[in-house]
């Protein structure tokens, strides 16, 4: 296998192996949990906790791990830090554990993490493994984040853009005009559009994510066209 | 801390609500978003999706079946143990779904192995099936009774087997008209749409 660089790694996850938009894994959290930009992002906090600790441990044990039994071990690996994400979110941030609920001990399931530990950990070094950790934790939190947005934007007619913060000592997803440096921030940052409930109930999850699927297929087939005619093919 | 008490054995909630909320309201594909991997790859034909509705109604009956004792008689602070385990409760189910999958997987390898070449990766995958994990926590977060959790479970099976059933459908038309644009998963998600819509909106005016 040819050496790649770490950061090309991250790219390609982000962008080559975007985990929901191109491998199509992982989509209950993605769909459930984005009607809003606040728990878009703590989803995608507990994921990339989830995915690196998984990446990380299946790689250092890959040549311990007997072939035959190696999904139940990588299910093991996985459950352990689900369960330590489950009871960190649970002490320090108990308005984002009842908000994102049940999709917390669901990431055991997650397609992508067992995915990546099958595809990825399991064949590489520690190294490539954190960058592709990385990378597709980066694609799936902006697959998610992008979704959230989008839908509590039209959904609402109002974007409330929220941060990980420590306020008086309490840790907490506190909105961005209350952080220092970001105080110039509107809150929530009204949009001249009639909100349209569909957008926040689940068929307006289904709707979002295929327009966007639409969106990039019509892009990605435009740019093969040009690269087409680049090389002299007529269409 | 308040006092943990076993819930008992028969049902003693009202199970018509229940069976309708798992069933539709709170449908597990499209209004709760569980299992949507399986969902989106094996709704292509009314066949294969049959076959896994089949699959995965008999697991999530059956875990419930085992989950529940094993939660309430074991890892609950009310149990024999009487130590509070309850963090340990995502690692025992999905090891018990997983081996219950197993046993699955061997008895349609033996007598339909049509139907298992047709499931193909994703029987395996059900051990990995949010739908299933799903509905055994949440009889748990509920504190259903046994009797209702297995209802409970039941009845989600067939919620997720009428929305197999409804998407491949729909997508086997899109596969005949040929609307390339529509095809594969985008497909498949206007479908879910379209039937999360006629769901949402019809229960948005028939209240329960």
């Amino acid at each position: 296998m040819a050496k790649k660089s770490f950061v090309g790694e991250i790219i390609r996850g982000i962008i080559k192996d975007n985990p929901v938009f191109v491998l199509v894994l992982g989509l209950c959290p993605v769909l459930a949990v984005s009607t809003s930009f606040a728990n878009a992002l703590g989803m995608a906090m507990a994921f990339t906790f989830v995915m690196l600790g998984s990446n990380i441990f299946v790689s250092l044990l890959r040549k311990q791990i007997p072939p035959g039994v190696r999904i139940p071990i990588f299910i093991l690996i996985i459950c352990t830090f689900v369960t330590m994400i489950d009871m960190i979110l649970e002490a320090f941030l108990p308005p984002m554990y009842e908000a994102l609920g049940i999709f917390v001990p669901l990431i055991v399931v997650n397609c992508i993490v067992i995915g990546r530990a099958e595809a990825f950990a399991n064949r590489n070094p520690v190294l490539p493994s954190i960058a592709d950790g990385i990378g597709i934790s980066i694609g799936f939190a902006a697959a998610l984040i992008l979704l959230g947005t989008i839908r509590e934007i039209l959904g609402t007619g109002a974007l409330k853009l929220m941060m990980l913060w420590s306020e008086d000592g309490k840790l907490g997803f506190y909105p961005l005009s209350n952080v220092p440096g970001f105080s110039f921030v509107p809150n929530p940052i009204e949009f001249p559009i009639e909100p349209a409930t569909v957008m926040i109930t689940p068929p307006g999850a289904f709707l979002t994510i295929a327009a966007l699927m639409l969106l990039f297929k019509i892009m990605g087939d435009r740019k093969r066209v040009k690269q087409l005619k680049k090389e002299g093919y007529e269409i | 801390m308040s006092e943990v008490l076993i819930p008992g054995f028969m049902p003693t909630e009202a199970l018509f609500p229940i069976v309708v909320n798992a069933m539709f309201t709170k449908n597990f594909l499209l209004i709760m978003f569980l299992g949507l991997c399986s969902y989106v790859g094996l709704t292509t034909s009314s066949d294969t999706s049959k076959g896994m509705s089949m699959a995965v109604t008999f697991v999530m009956t059956m875990s419930a079946i085992l989950t529940w004792p094993i939660y309430h008689y074991l890892l609950s602070p009310a149990s024999i143990i009487g130590k509070d385990l309850t963090f340990l409760r995502t690692i025992c189910f999905i090891l018990i779904i997983a081996s219950f999958v197993q046993l699955v997987e061997f008895v349609i390898r033996k007598f339909s192995p049509p139907l298992y070449k047709s499931l193909g990766i994703y029987l395996p995958l059900i051990a990995t099936n949010c739908a299933v994990l799903g509905v055994v926590l949440m009889n748990i977060q509920e504190g259903y009774t046994y009797g209702a959790s297995i209802i409970c479970a039941f009845a989600a099976g067939l919620g997720y087997t009428w929305v197999m059933l409804a998407t491949a459908a729909v997508r086997e038309k899109l596969i005949m008209r040929n609307v390339s644009l529509f095809s594969g998963f985008i497909g498949a998600f206007f479908a879910a749409t379209m039937v999360a819509l006629i769901i949402v909106s019809y229960f948005s005016v028939v209240k329960l």
